[in-house]
Formats: structure tokens, sequence, C-alpha cells
């Protein structure tokens, strides 16, 4: 890093010192910037969040009634200490933002988590021209490119019909804030009724606040007892697999929604029945098409295949390098709680990541 | 080929043989027989012979994505798998097609066997182009020579007779023996009349499952008949209508490799099938299996490996007699009626009966079982009393208790100086197997088993044959084979193998074998309980 960046990595996340305020940091800080409300971004008890007008509702649900939320419009400019601040839709979960920071004619844009494709439960990915750009990396490998997500809606209804058929319950494991919602989006509620677990439902509810349309849900906590779930949906965290919660249902078929079940060894080795590839992250071809669109002559990689990217970038002569943030430890991270992590987790085995 | 691959998929993705029987089910209940008879014909694990390396699927796939050789290893990497990173690798395909299985096989496959490499390539590339990632992935399996499914040939059976409501038995022996995956092979399959039996054909083995709980699991030790486990080929002898035909377990038919027991052929009566262990045998007592491994490398029979390495028959069981098909007695019945049979032929040095290991108590047969290697056994076999002669490999009545209950044979990757009074030699050895790749990649690190003598002659090599240090540890130029032996193997997470093995030793040095044929992962893989 130079001295002169707009961003520098600290141990409390990444710095501007211009501003005088962090973007994502790991660890309290007085004044942050948040791109999203998932764990790893947004961290408890910071002095002052800033976050985007959508993301507000789900971000108070992760900080907490105290926290002292200032939300601002997608594109809508502030100050903070000096530095021009806005956000930009990142198309990750609802109210994920795109930092873009500009001072002094210098303009850096971090992307926080992104995908490009649009989905009905957050505002689309815009790409946002600048001079330096940190993009994430998560699935930053030629083998990840995602089917279109209506195919994979698709594979979901067809899985959840022929369990129906088959008298199961069908299960299906994908994180609770975001995935779950897009995912829930993408059921079709003529097929039977949607149940969900505890945390979902309760992000369910500040999605449905923030206007996003989802199909009826019930708390599968609030159902009454010797219930039959044959030919339900339930949706509900990866932790809940092989629980006692899950056990109450029955005969169910478990399915996990991921960018990870590509690979068929991750499929076979997270021993559920199906594994769906739905990821809320950027595949390769998005990857490289957003960090063209930015036009950026600077890319700063990390959270994932960063060291990958970054040797691909230089490879086509741009000045990339790999920008470390936490995350880069996230595999041996055991802290977090599947079922609160925000992020894909990376498969519990295997690949390493950096 | 889509509903192939889809099956495929099916069968990779549930672990329960109900699920598995019905995707199979579902498919032949739709499948043109043209297609079915090829979709048998792989699920049952025969496969066409390479017709690719995967070194080239890989190098013209790279090309075709547009990826340099580094970013292709990152991704094989995260896969494991070449036909894999292949398949996802490869851009989306520009157009979309379902075309049969059989021509796949029959007018793609099969034709490129005999193709120039810029057409083999084209062919390729024009298969890619419109197949989606299952396709690939199957077609890629099929094309480098490793396509594995994860069925038996047992629940293959399970569905055909569902679909054709012939019985399994009646299927599982049609599945035997020698036949071309033909619409005409397929419809035989299926044909409720059972009268079709081709006199050469050869019954379904009963195959045995290896204990792993203590034989006191097994109740009272007087139900059951314990017999040596012999190392040597599993084969049936087959006498009717005045021919004679040798099978081997693995369904060749090899009456010409043994002229021992073709000739043994006719001293047995009309419409007799024996099951027993091809070993060789010289002055009443067995061989190594390597001197039987000398005699099969061999594409003619001289006078003089004949005469060095002639071979028996040790006789197991009796499953066909006048006749009749006996497979349903009790295994006393089909027993005795093998003892006489043997008496009567009365060749000693042809035809054995399989000698039984007495013991009044578990313990006691556990203590005899400590012989079996000196007796060049690899451990008991533990046969039920009453039982059948089951098809396949039915749990429950058929035990075999290896002493060692796994081997494999890998090659000398590193060593590390000894310790104690061994601390000036090279005695503690990394031994690893082929990977997907073509890569040795390690499976076990093991301290015994060699002889001083032995130990310095792989002392000696290490020295001259150190390619990198790391620390301690000095890799060596590939080149030694062992055959190592473990007693337990599993799925692990922290070995780059992705297996870990318990209590591995060294077996013995098998100067016979060059690196190219140590075993591979793939291989150790099938060994994993469960697969
Ligand atoms: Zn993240
Ligand atoms: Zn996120």
């Amino acid at each position: 890093m130079n001295a002169s960046d707009l961003l520098q990595p600290t141990e409390h996340g990444l710095y501007c010192e211009e501003g005088d305020f962090h973007v994502d940091p790991w660890r309290p800080v007085p004044r942050a910037v948040v791109t999203h409300a998932h764990a790893d971004h947004a961290c408890w008890g910071c002095g002052r969040y800033l976050t985007s007008a959508e993301g507000e509702r789900v971000l108070r649900v992760r900080m907490g009634r105290e926290a002292v939320i200032d939300a601002v419009a997608y594109g809508e400019a502030v100050d903070v200490g000096g530095v021009r601040v806005s956000l930009h839709p990142a198309g990750h979960i609802l109210g994920s933002s795109q930092v873009r920071l500009e001072h002094r004619g210098r303009v850096w844009v971090v992307s926080g988590d992104y995908k490009v494709e649009p989905d009905a439960t957050c505002s689309p990915f815009e790409p946002v021209r600048c001079h330096a750009f940190v993009t994430e990396s998560t699935f930053g490998l030629p083998i990840y490119r995602w089917p279109s997500q209506q195919a994979v809606f698709d594979e979901i209804n067809a899985w959840w019909r022929s369990n129906r058929e088959a008298g199961k319950a069908s299960l299906l494991l994908a994180y609770a804030l975001g995935k779950s919602q897009r995912l829930l989006s993408g059921l079709d509620p003529s097929i039977g009724p949607i149940y969900t677990h505890g945390a979902v439902e309760k992000l369910n509810r500040a999605y449905r606040e923030t206007g996003i349309d989802l199909p009826p849900t019930s708390y599968a906590g609030a159902a009454e007892k010797g219930k039959s779930w044959a030919g339900s949906m339930i949706v509900a965290p990866p932790s809940a697999q092989g629980t006692p919660w899950a056990r109450k249902f029955g005969p169910v078929s478990y399915a996990l929604a991921s960018g990870w079940m590509t690979i068929r060894g991750t499929r076979r080795r997270k021993a559920v029945d199906r594994g769906f590839v739905l990821s809320d992250h950027v595949d390769w071809p998005g990857l490289l098409g957003a960090i063209e669109a930015t036009g950026a002559e600077r890319v700063l990689v990390t959270h994932g295949y960063s060291a990958v990217v970054v040797k691909w970038l230089r490879e086509k002569g741009l000045d990339a390098d790999v920008i470390l943030t936490r995350y880069e430890g996230e595999r041996d991270d055991k802290g977090a709680e599947e079922g609160e992590a925000d992020e894909e987790t990376p498969p519990a085995e295997g690949e390493e990541l950096s | 080929m889509k509903a192939f691959a889809e099956l495929y998929t099916a069968l990779d993705e549930t672990t329960k043989t109900g699920e598995k029987v019905e995707a199979l089910t579902r498919y032949f209940a739709q499948a043109r027989p043209a297609d079915a008879a090829w979709a048998v014909y792989f699920l049952i694990g025969r496969k066409p012979k390479q017709v690719v390396p995967s070194k080239k699927l890989r190098a013209w796939a790279a090309e075709a994505a547009g990826v340099p050789d580094w970013l292709f290893d990152e991704s094989y990497d995260a896969v494991g798998d070449v036909a894999e990173t292949v398949a996802l690798l490869l851009p989306t395909p520009d157009r979309s097609s379902d075309l049969p299985l059989s021509h796949w096989v029959e007018d793609r496959l099969l034709p490129l066997r005999d193709a120039d490499e810029a057409a083999q390539h084209a062919a390729m590339i024009d298969a890619w182009r419109s197949m989606d990632r299952t396709q690939r992935f199957v077609w890629n399996k099929l094309i480098s020579g490793g396509f594995r499914v994860g069925v038996s040939q047992q629940l293959v059976t399970r569905a055909l007779a569902r679909v054709s409501g012939v019985e399994a038995a009646i299927v599982a022996h049609r599945l035997m023996g020698d036949w071309e995956p033909t619409p005409a092979f397929y419809d035989r399959l299926r044909m409720t009349d059972a009268r079709d039996a081709d006199h050469s054909r050869p019954y379904p083995f009963c195959l045995a499952h290896a204990l792993e709980g203590p034989p006191e699991s097994l109740g009272a030790i007087e139900d059951w008949q314990a017999e040596w486990k012999w190392d040597g080929i599993r084969a049936q002898l087959i006498r009717r209508r005045g021919d004679t035909f040798l099978w081997t377990r693995g369904e060749e038919l090899v009456t010409d490799r043994y002229p021992e027991l073709a000739t043994l052929g006719a001293f047995l009566p009309e419409g007799t099938v024996l099951d027993g262990e091809i070993l060789p045998w010289l002055d009443g007592s067995p061989l190594p299996f390597a001197q039987l491994q000398r005699r099969i490398g061999r594409k003619t029979l001289g006078k003089t490996i004949l005469a060095e390495v002639p071979v028996v028959l040790i006789a197991y069981d009796l499953i066909e007699s006048g006749g009749k098909d006996i497979r349903a007695e009790p295994f006393e019945s089909r027993r005795s009626g093998l003892a006489r049979l043997v008496e009567s032929v009365n060749l000693p040095d042809r035809l054995i009966l399989s000698p039984t290991v007495e013991a009044t108590s578990w313990e006691g047969l556990t203590e005899a079982r400590e012989g079996s290697r000196d007796r060049q056994a690899e451990g008991l076999m533990l046969k039920r009393r009453g039982s059948p002669y089951h098809v396949g490999r039915k749990r429950g009545d058929w035990w075999k208790w290896k002493v060692n209950p796994f081997t494999v044979d890998a090659v000398l990757t590193a060593a590390q100086r000894g310790s104690g009074k061994r601390a000036s030699l090279y005695t503690d050895y990394t031994f690893s197997v082929w990977d997907d790749a073509g890569k040795l990649v390690p499976i076990a690190k093991a301290y015994s088993g060699l002889t001083d003598k032995e130990i310095a002659r792989v002392d000696a090599f290490v020295r001259r044959h150190m390619v990198e240090k790391f620390g301690p540890v000095r890799t060596v130029k590939p080149e030694l084979v062992f055959e190592l032996a473990f007693e337990g193997i599993q799925r692990s997470t922290r070995h780059k193998s992705g297996i870990a093995v318990r209590f591995p030793r060294i077996l013995r040095w098998r100067d016979d074998k060059k690196p190219e044929e140590a075993d591979t992962l793939e291989g150790i893989r099938a060994m994993l309980p469960g697969e």
C-alpha cells in the first residue's frame, strides 16, 4: 500500500485517514461505513454507522436497538470529515452497498460483497467508475460460473414437488440473512406451505418492512404438536442440519444452496440430498466484468481467491494487489457461528482459499 | 445422454440404496434398449478403454477456456478431478443437445479411438460445445477411461428386475460372462422366458464382506465354518455339454490360460459348476501370489513356467450339480456334495477341497488365524452353516476375516532418518500413490516391516536419489514400490490425499513393480467403507 492511499488496512479494518472513519471494520471504531449487515462486514459496538437507507432495517436487526445508524439513499453523497462518501447498490443482499470515496480528485470504491445478476430481494449491482477498486474474490476461480437464477429456482421447485409426491418435507438450508430471502422469493407457493427457522423469520420481517415482496411464511416453531410436515418447505440456516429441531419434521430431504455446491466433492461431503448452485457473490465472469466496468487502474483484491485474481489481473496488465483484511483468516475462524454467519462459509474441508 | 447424465447425478447425490434403485428404475423404464444396454454396461463397471488421456483433455479444455496452465492448476486444486475441472472450466455451451447415449458412445466415442490427434481434438471441442456440465463430466470420464459410479451391480440388477419383472437372480446370471451392449442383449436381459442359458455362462459370485467387529458378534461358533482365505484368483470351473469353461471373478474367460484346469474339466460330471480359487501350487503347498503374477503376465505359456508355477483349483463350493442350480441348498449339503465330487475325481495335484479350520471357540479360531501368513493365506473365510450361495455381496452369511484387511502398492517418495539405534539410517518413509491428475500424493508414513538388509538397501537408494530437502525430510526419486498393509482406512480432511490409513506398515518390497504400477488414489477410495 502507498502512504497516499485513501484506505489503509489497519488492525481494526480499512481506515480512511482523511475522513477519520473505517469501512467495514472488524473491531469497534468510532465511525463505521458499512457495506452490508453480514457479521464479517458489520461489527457490533461502533460509535456510529453509516449505511444505505435500503439496508437500515436489516442492520438494525443485527446491531440492536441502541446502535446509532445514519442512513443515506443510494447515490446520495454525504461529507464525512472532508471526504465525499456515497453508497451504490452491490446486489448482494438487501441494502448491500459499494462505498465510493472521493477526496481531492481521487476516487476509491470498496465493493463489499457483490453479485451482478439482479434478484428480487435487493437493488441490482451498479458499476461505479473509480481509480482504485477494492473487490472481493470469494469465488475467484474460472470454475465458478453461475447458472441462471431462474434455472436454479426451477430445480428447487421441482425438487420440492418430487419430495411432496414422496410424502417428504423439504428442508432447504441457506444463510439466514440474504440467501434465505432470495430463495423464498423464488419458491412457488402453490406447491405447499412454507415454514422458516426463527433466525430466518426475524429477517423476513425486516425485508417485508423494507418493501420486499416475499411469499407467505410461518415460523416453524409456532406449529402445533403432531403436525404432519409432508409436502412442506422449511427454510433454515445450515447449522440446523441434524439437530433435534430438524428431526421433528419426519421424513425429510435436505438441500443446501450455495456457490460451493458447484464442486461434486463438496456436495458429497456436505451430506445433503441435493446441492443447488446459488450464490450471492459474484462468479468469475461477473468478477472480471465488474472490474473492467469500473475503469479502475488499480485493483485491490480481498476475501477469497485473492492471490489467483491478482495474478490474473497482473497478467492482463493491471496494477493489482492483495489487500489483507480479516477475511483472509476466515477459514480458521471457528468463532463465527454458522447459523449467524452471513458469508458463504467456504467448504468446511478441502480447498485453501488464499 | 441427458437422461444418463441425470441418472449419474441422482446416483451420485444419494447414499441411500432405496433411492439409487428408484433412480435406476426410472431411467430403465424410459430408456431405449440401445441406450439402456450401454447404461448397464457402464453402470456395472465395464468401461471402454481410455480414448484420450486426461492430460490432453486438460490441455484442450484450458485452451478452449482461455485459461493459462497455472490457473488450470489452481482450479484443479479446488476441484480435485481433471474430468470435473474441465467440465466446469469450459465456457457455457452455445447449443444444447439431447442425443442418445448410444449415439455418443457408438458414433462419437468409439470412432475416436482410431482417429488422429487433430480429429480427436476437434471432436472433443464439438462435443463439449453441446453439453451441459454434468454431461461433459460423464463424457470426460468415459473418454478418459475413468468412469465410475457409486452403485453396485446388485442394485443395477435389482432395478432391471423391477423394470422387467424377471427375477433378480436370473438378471444377474444374464449379466455374467461375455456380452456386447446391444439392443438385442438388453432385450434378452429382460426376457421372462428363463430357458435362454448360454451354456458357458457362470453364476454371479457369492462375495463376502470384511468382518469389522470381533468374531463374537457373529454368535455361536457352532453356526460357522471357517476356511482359509487364499490369495489367488477366484474362479468358476464349468463343465456343460462336454465343454469346459473357466471364468474369473472379473468375468474373464481364462480357460486357455490354465491348461491344468481346462483338462480337469473332462473329469467332472456333466452339468457341474465349481466355485474355487486358482492357486499356484507346488509340492503340496501354495506359492506366493507373485509367482502366479509371473504366469499372468505371459503371452505364451512355455513348458518351463508351467513346470515352475503349476496351478490347482481349491474348491470352495458346488453350485451346479447334474445340470441343476443348487445355490439355494444349505451350505453343508453343497459342501458334502463337493467333498464327494473331489474325492471321486481324485486328482490331488489339480483339484483340492478347501480345507476347513477347526476350532471350538472364537479364541481358538483367532489363534488359528494368526497362522494364515505362514500358509500363504490372507486370513479366514467364515461361512454360515445352512446359508445359500448368494448373488453378489450380501451381508451376513459370508465374512472374510483377513489378517491384513487392506494392502496397497505405493511408491517411496520421501525418507527421514530414524531414531535410536537407527538414527544414522533413513528408516522412516513416506509412501505415495497416483492421484486423479497423475501426480503422486502421500498416502502413508511407515517405519516397520523391512529386514535390516532391505533397510540398508533403501538407505543407500535414498542417499543417491535425493531430490529436495525439507528440514529433516528428503524427497527421493519415485522409483521403489512397496506393498503396504494397514488396518483401517477413512476419509480425512487433514490429509492431502483425503484419506487416512490406520497402522500402516510395509508388507514387502515389490522389486517386480515399476512406480507406474503403484495403486491409484481412486482405487484406494474404493476401499472406503460404504463406497
Ligand atoms: Zn463478506
Ligand atoms: Zn456478505
